[in-house]
């Protein structure tokens, strides 16, 4: 028996799907070599030898952190870029380099346990804070010493490969992405990460399929093994079956064909065939995002995440800086509107050393931080008033629970004004005002709070998990999340009827907007607007355009007459195999 | 030798930035310059060292400064600190 014939066990893995796509190909395991660092005893004449060697991998260092930044700024913009900078600092630290050179004249020892032992012990007192950033800086200086080491052992990380391959790994480091980008990557699966992380913010902005948060990927698959990726599902295959490489090759067919049709629908509105608009607009977190959300035919920004203005910051960004940012959203998408959310952060952001939360979801978040903080949202109100002269940008509040905190944070806006106009800065006078509705209560108080907003928008993530008392990232109960609980869409029928008595439009932005299969029950629920993660958005305004609004409607009114979410499923399952047998989503 | 006491003002501390302004400040004198905090003691003049502090706002540390100039350099890095690293 030859090897050949030793077919490998199937694994099938399921992860987060963070960038939309398949791919089929070969693994190629990345893996960080720890360079092993020997001890050894040198000669009076070898201690220039050691000095020079250190020497010519501090300069070899510093040249490819140079060239990894360089990239980085281009690929990603300045701010990220940002992350390697202490690591450069620390290359030119003369104190440290003295310190080392000084160790290796007096214990006589080779340069590489030198510097191993010196970098080592500040890294080993940072891990011991307990703060988040200190043991992200702790592991750059971890990353730093194996970069010197390796480069005295001349050794290289293996960062041009052969041929097109998936890489597998246990975490991917910002670095490691733009280092791995230059070869063919045809997806990305790893063990950590959520659909924020750096390889799936990277791997959307390059259109290459990813799977994060696998669990143990880098454990079951090895280099040259064939694996599967599904970024629309998150499903992940290692040595796969010939009938899965068959079905999958099928299934990306299939895609590449559906989107290359979805593309003639860009510059079209999300309108039923009788004629019912809706406006379909997309959710982001980065600006990088902005060119995609174009391209992808987005109407607008239902939501803009203003939080990803704090990531790989431990401050906050000044009024000034919110500005800049703000100003080039609104100016890309104009004449289009933007839908910017105040920070929607927990009280750890604020307040590092407040003790912990036992229920955070119950906690200081949103606007309860937001008045608690008058300063940090007054800052955050003046730049987005600034940003406003154009009309097209709208604020809008997260976490709000009753009509007095709307009240108190509307307050807040005409502080905001007031300073303005003293330092004789113009900005919409008029600025809308919207309602994030996430809390039951507020969904409740619907008909209240609608007086005193301008527009609400369906954050459904959180209004499901507090309306069913679930909390989906608990294993335990995850299974019983489900948007399609009954009690779910007679809330949503709820707030929708409360905003329109008071001629106030109701969105949707959390991830059941961007559902397919969620999408005819939506909007024959009476929804204005869908906001949705880019990559989805042709896929949800292809189901628009090819439903009658008449259809939905009755579909909307079946489901809430219904008994259990499972109800409701096969409710919508049969009107996707009537109205739409050419949508190729899986139904199942 | 001068010796002085100085609180962190600034509200996300020693952190990477206001360590390299520290840094730099400290380079541009002759003198020495350590930080003592919590029976550390750190070279100022190294990016790495003040780095590892992990100086919370709030955090009181002592300077110690001897040199030629040391009058100068321990009125300019205190003041850079009373200014909060000018954040």
């Amino acid at each position: 028996m030859t090897d050949s014939t030793i077919t490998k066990k199937e694994i099938i893995l399921k992860g987060i799907p963070a960038s939309p796509g398949i791919a089929i190909g070969p693994v190629y395991l990345f893996v960080k070599d720890i360079p092993v660092v020997e001890q050894r005893s040198i000669d009076e004449k070898e201690i220039e030898i050691e000095k020079l060697r250190l020497q010519s991998a501090i300069d070899k260092s510093k040249k490819e952190l140079h060239k990894i930044t360089l990239f980085a700024q281009e690929k990603i913009g300045d701010a990220k870029a940002k992350i390697l900078e202490a690591q450069m600092m620390v290359l030119e630290d003369e104190i440290l380099l003295g310190a080392i050179r000084g160790r290796i004249e007096k214990e006589k020892k080779n340069a590489e346990f030198i510097v191993s032992d010196e970098i080592g012990k500040y890294a080993a007192i940072m891990l011991k804070a307990h703060d988040e950033y200190m043991h992200e800086r702790a592991h750059d200086m971890e990353d730093l010493k194996h970069r010197i080491i390796r480069n005295m052992m001349h050794e290289r990380l293996v960062s041009k490969l052969e041929g097109s391959i998936i890489i597998v790994a246990h975490t991917l480091t910002p670095a490691d992405t733009m280092i791995l980008s230059r070869n063919h990557v045809l997806g990305y699966a790893t063990d950590l990460g959520g659909i924020t992380s750096h390889a799936a913010l990277f791997s959307r902005s390059l259109k290459i399929p990813a799977v994060v948060g696998l669990g143990d990927v880098s454990r079951s698959a090895t280099s040259g093994d064939t694996i599967i990726l599904d970024g629309y599902t998150g499903n992940v295959i290692i040595n796969p079956v010939p009938e899965h490489i068959h079905e999958y090759e099928k299934k990306r067919a299939r895609m590449l064909q559906f989107e290359e049709k979805l593309a003639n629908l860009r510059n079209l509105p999300a309108e039923t065939k009788d004629g019912h608009r809706i406006e379909l607009s997309a959710n982001i977190e980065l600006t990088d995002e902005l060119e995609y959300v174009v391209v992808q035919g987005s109407e607008g920004v239902g939501l803009y995440r203003t939080e990803s203005l704090l990531l790989d910051r431990d401050d906050f960004p000044t009024e000034e800086e919110q500005y800049n940012e703000y100003k080039k959203i609104v100016e890309r998408v104009y004449p289009n509107r933007v839908i910017m959310r105040t920070f929607d952060i927990g009280g750890d952001k604020v307040a590092p050393e407040m003790a912990e939360e036992a229920n955070p979801f119950l906690g200081w978040r949103g606007i309860r931080v937001g008045l608690d903080r008058p300063e940090l949202l007054l800052n955050q109100l003046r730049a987005m008033l600034r940003a406003s002269t154009k009309k097209n940008l709208c604020i809008m509040f997260p976490m709000v629970t009753n009509v007095e905190e709307v009240k108190k944070a509307k307050a807040y806006i005409r502080t905001a004004k007031a300073d303005l106009r003293a330092r004789g800065i113009k900005f919409n006078e008029r600025i809308p005002v919207g309602v994030m509705i996430e809390v039951p209560a507020a969904a409740l108080m619907v008909d209240k709070i609608s007086k005193e907003a301008d527009f609400l928008s369906i954050g459904s993530n959180d209004l499901t998990q507090y309306m069913l008392a679930v909390d989906r990232g608990n294993p335990l109960v995850a299974k019983l999340y489900n948007e399609f609980d009954p009690s779910i869409l007679i809330t949503l029928k709820h707030v929708i009827d409360g905003g329109h008595k008071y001629g106030k439009w109701v969105g949707i932005c959390g991830e059941m907007a961007g559902y397919p299969l969620a999408t005819p029950l939506l909007v024959g629920l009476g929804m204005d607007e869908l906001s949705v993660v880019p990559a989805i958005l042709p896929q949800i305004k292809k189901i628009v355009r090819s439903l009658n609004y008449s259809e939905m409607q009755t579909l909307a009114s079946n489901a809430l007459e219904c008994e259990t979410s499972k109800d409701v499923a096969l409710l919508v399952r049969k009107f996707f195999k009537k109205h739409l047998p050419d949508i190729p989503i899986e139904i199942e | 030798m001068i010796e002085r006491e100085v609180t962190i003002l600034n509200r996300s501390g020693l952190h990477t930035r206001p360590a390299a302004v520290l840094v730099k400040t400290a380079a541009k004198f002759e003198s020495d310059f350590f930080i003592y905090k919590d029976g550390m003691e750190i070279n100022g003049k190294s990016i790495i060292g003040v780095m590892t502090l992990a100086a919370e706002q709030g955090a009181k540390l002592l300077l110690r400064f001897s040199g030629p100039d040391e009058e100068e350099a321990a009125k300019t890095v205190v003041e850079l600190f009373n200014r909060g690293f000018d954040e």
